[in-house]
């Protein structure tokens, strides 16, 4: 394969957004407050991190890039109650936004006047992360609102209170009577997606010094659905997110796989870069809003605090400019999970890690670290849901006894030695394995490494039109 | 056990429910409803 | 256990009689107290449609012997064997017949 030919991946960006004011209006916390109305919200208010808590968080250092994830379990746990003190919000490929910014960054999305914001909060703020404050919107920040007219559309309108340290400064509306899909709900989840995705992007093409009119195309691997009651799920966020960061000579569209999209973002991305229909690509994934707050309940009832209290954000940039020792996409190694095939653990993890390796006359020990979904089993343990990196590299490694490849008894250095404690929070797509790119281009690049292998997985059958679940795979390497 | 119908709650992070539901039906077993549990 | 597969268990409870249905799970470990618990005695954290209520369900891990002994040897070593290392068998094991006990 001729250099030209290969798509190579050069930079990475995580971000977080502490909006412990919108968990209220995450899914499951939303329908708690309907069921047990104050006494939920005011439980969930007294049990919100800060700040600094959120930036001091070890996982959230690591998510950034300030903490190599092979380090996270040196660190005292529990995590949140051994809080890294110095921490910074600039990370190394990423950053950690706060709550007052990210409302000026809903507003500066805001096209269509959905998000009414108080005058006096957009123009008492400052201080503003520099990525940030690029991308703000000054004639839709000039249409401020007066606080009697966000209370009169809340009274009249049913809107959503939007609230910043305790005091009201905005509301968010529907935007259609009867139209459920243009709900205020919806279009706060899919303004967050598109606000978050921006911030993500931007940060990445300031960090990396990256021309916005030289990204040519965007895919967004959200997973919202962006649309009205005849099309519910148009999509194309991603020009929606390239506009708003200024990407004018960008196209774009979206790629709707559960939490696999953005994996599979990122082989469309290299087809598309290594076929020439053009020279670059951004991939980007906004957070996602209606996950905010979803194990709360569990947390609180195990005296810790509300850990999912933070949109997350992706960003990456691929192009046909590389030399050798940059970091590429092989699409010779793809993993794919049939159709046909069964959902069990030992097909799923056959289809998306051993056979493309076989093919490639590969074995696992040729893959130097595999990202599987990062999760933080801080957030997952107390509410049942296990450590879902560990059971994905137990399974990796189990099928490796099965089939002969490595020894029950090597199960644990296997897994110390390709694997990684979760760091990501609970935001759906984001922990799908690309967290970790960031620390894998710049091993790549030093040569520390040779190849990891990205595996993602989506769980279809929520959307109860097939009871199958999903996964794709890929390798990077030098 | 032999009469009893099955309801199956599976895991997408353990084993999910269509995996349980084939191994059951290969045993003759009735399955009256299925689904597979999703927490992330 | 999510509320609408709650609340889906105790309308077939209701239709075919808990003595007719049994239950089998797929969770790994960290689940499975609170899905017994749930489909036995109650939500014991009373938020979903079997709280205080009990139906008295029969309920197994697919890994354990009384399914496994059910299940075809081909298909179980195709399907199911791997997860008897990944999910930790002898927890699951030891888990369930904690339960049991206090159940009795």
């Amino acid at each position: 394969m001729s250099n030209e030919s290969k798509a190579y991946i050069h930079s990475a960006t995580n971000i977080l957004v502490h909006v412990p004011e919108l968990v209220r209006y995450g899914s499951k916390c939303h329908r708690e407050v309907e069921d047990s109305g104050e006494s939920f919200l005011h439980a969930l208010n007294k049990n919100l991190r800060s700040f600094k808590e959120v930036v001091s968080y070890p996982p959230n250092q690591a998510f950034i890039g300030n903490l190599n994830p092979d380090k996270l379990d040196k660190k005292s746990k529990p995590w949140f109650k051994n809080l890294l003190e110095g921490s910074s919000k600039e990370g190394v490929f990423g950053e950690i936004l706060d709550q007052t910014t990210f409302y000026m960054l809903l507003k500066s999305a805001d096209d269509f006047e959905l998000f009414l914001l108080d005058s006096d909060f957009i123009n008492s703020n400052n201080n503003y992360s520099p990525s940030a404050k690029k991308i703000f919107n000054e004639k839709f920040l000039n249409k401020g609102s007066k606080i009697s007219a966000i209370e009169e559309n809340i009274q009249l309108k049913g809107s959503l209170s939007i609230e910043n340290k305790g005091e009201l400064v905005g509301c968010f509306q529907s935007d259609h009577e009867k139209d459920e899909s243009l709900d205020a709900r919806i279009l706060l989840e899919n303004l967050s997606a598109k606000a978050s995705g921006a911030f993500a992007l931007n940060r990445m093409l300031v960090q990396d010094s990256i021309d916005p009119l030289s990204v040519e195309y965007i895919i967004s691997c959200s997973e919202e659905a962006i649309g009205d009651r005849y099309n519910r799920g148009g999509g194309n966020l991603a020009k929606a997110i390239g506009e708003m960061v200024g990407c004018k000579n960008a196209s774009g569209m979206d790629v709707k796989a559960f939490c696999a999209a953005p994996v599979y973002a990122l082989i469309h991305a290299a087809s598309l870069i290594q076929s020439k229909v053009v020279k670059n690509v951004v991939v980007v994934g906004g957070g996602s809003l209606a996950k905010l707050g979803m194990k709360a309940h569990f947390h609180m009832e195990k005296k810790m605090p509300v850990l999912e209290d933070l949109l997350g954000g992706v960003a990456f940039f691929l192009s046909s400019d590389g030399t050798a020792g940059t970091p590429y996409i092989n699409l010779e190694i793809v993993g794919h999970h049939p159709i046909g095939s069964s959902s069990s653990p030992q097909e799923m993890i056959d289809s998306l890690v051993y056979k493309p390796l076989d093919k490639a006359n590969l074995s696992v020990f040729d893959i130097d670290k595999f990202c599987v979904e990062l999760h933080n089993p801080e957030i997952t343990v107390p509410a049942g849901a296990g450590d879902v990196p560990l059971v994905n590299y137990k399974t990796i490694a189990a099928l490796g006894v099965m089939k002969e490849k490595l020894t029950k008894e090597g199960i644990q250095d296997f897994i110390l030695d390709k694997g990684m404690p979760g760091f990501s929070p609970t935001q759906g797509h984001i922990p799908a394995g690309v967290p970790y790119l960031g620390y894998a281009i710049k091993a790549l690049k030093e040569g520390s490494f040779k190849r990891a292998m990205v595996v993602a997985k989506g769980s279809l059958f929520l959307g109860r039109m097939t009871r199958s679940a999903d996964g794709v795979s890929v390798v990077v390497q030098v | 056990m032999d009469d009893r119908k099955v309801i199956i709650i599976g895991e997408r992070d353990g084993i999910p429910g269509p995996t349980i539901a084939e191994c059951l039906e290969a045993s003759g077993r009735e399955i009256v409803f299925q689904k597979t549990e999703c927490f992330v | 256990m999510d509320l609408e597969n709650q609340a889906t268990i105790k309308k077939l409870s209701e239709e075919y009689g808990s003595e007719n249905l049994m239950v089998v799970l797929g969770m790994p470990t960290d689940g499975l107290k609170i899905a017994v618990e749930t489909l036995t005695k109650g939500d014991p954290s009373w938020a979903g449609p079997l709280a205080g209520v009990s139906l008295g369900l029969p309920v197994y891990h697919v890994l354990e012997e009384e399914i496994r002994d059910l299940i075809p040897s081909e298909i179980y070593e195709e399907k199911l064997k791997m997860m008897e290392i990944v999910l930790d068998l002898e927890k699951i094991e030891s888990n369930l017949l904690e339960m049991r006990a206090s159940n009795s």
